[in-house]
């Protein structure tokens, strides 16, 4: 069995696999996380609207 | 046939209902799917006996680049009934899939530079496949860019989906550029009519990751197309009736 340290170096192409790894998992949440604050800043733009027409 | 689902589908609330229904499982798979897959992939699956293990980059590459390609046609599509039904839902899914699709085929081409470094020994050419994908890259910009810069939303819609249409001309150029041209990059691992050129242990996990990046493509999505119905119905009573239970 390998150690960690072999296991996370890939015979010297661990930078690359760990980059492209980290840029795509950074994106692909980027993709959700985005969606998901547009909503909740809506969701607060409206209940402040209904605040104020109850006002 | 019964086409009631097609009618039902140009109703804003129907569509919100559903997707709000769907939108859980969905995302629950996904997360399952990529973790598996990236797992399996990463560690489990054996080496390439020419490649190494630069070849592990495949798990993420090939499934960004199936879903970059596989949005586009859904956004012309999209484009066609958006101009053949003027169905509203059509044009709120040609944008809100254009940015994601956009990241997918960002995620396709830095992911094959890295892997093209160790194994070509060169970040970039200008073989035919880059090219093709870098040009549907531009086409998402142009997207994007088109239906934000017309304030008129039917004017926007019809611009937008025509763009859509037209650009669908690079999709086989994409599938085929390996075959029409010497390229450095290797033809096609997956194909639908043959047996995969790779043992199961391998293929096994690509195709994990595979229906995983199409569910979190859907979950992207489907989050996307709803905040937009949302601000487009804001006036009407359901959207406020919605709001209100969040």
């Amino acid at each position: 069995m390998n150690t960690l340290p072999e296991l996370l170096a890939m015979d010297g192409h661990g930078p690359y696999v760990w980059s492209a790894y980290a840029i795509t998992f950074v994106v692909l949440a980027l993709n959700l996380v985005q969606p998901w604050v547009a909503r909740r800043r809506l969701i607060n733009v409206e209940a402040r609207r209904r605040r104020r027409e109850v006002a | 046939m019964n086409w009631s689902f097609f009618h039902k589908l140009g109703s804003p609330k129907w569509f919100y209902d559903i997707s709000g229904r769907w939108l859980p499982w969905f995302f629950v798979a996904s997360m399952l799917l990529l973790g598996v897959g990236s797992v399996w992939g990463l560690f489990f699956a054996p080496q390439d006996y020419q490649q190494g293990n630069s070849f592990r980059i495949i798990y993420i590459h090939v499934p960004a680049a199936f879903v970059a390609q596989s949005c586009y046609v859904m956004l012309a599509a999209a484009g066609i009934v958006t101009l053949v039904w003027r169905m509203k839902l059509a044009d709120v899914a040609l944008r809100c899939a254009a940015p994601i699709g956009a990241w997918m085929t960002f995620i396709a081409l830095v992911t094959g530079a890295i892997w093209g470094k160790p194994t070509w020994g060169t970040y970039w050419v200008w073989d035919a496949r880059l090219t093709s994908m870098l040009i549907l890259l531009f086409l998402y910009f142009g997207i994007i860019a088109l239906s934000q810069a017309i304030s008129n939303r039917d004017t926007s819609a019809k611009a937008t989906a025509v763009l859509a249409i037209v650009g669908l001309v690079n999709i086989p150029i994409i599938k085929y550029s390996v075959d029409w041209w010497n390229t450095l990059h290797q033809p096609a691992t997956f194909k639908i009519t043959e047996k995969p050129a790779m043992p199961v242990e391998m293929w096994l996990p690509l195709l994990l990751m595979v229906l995983g990046f199409y569910a979190l493509f859907t979950v992207s999505l489907l989050m996307r197309m709803r905040l937009e119905v949302l601000r487009r119905e804001h006036k009407t009573r359901w959207v406020r009736d919605a709001l209100e239970k969040t």
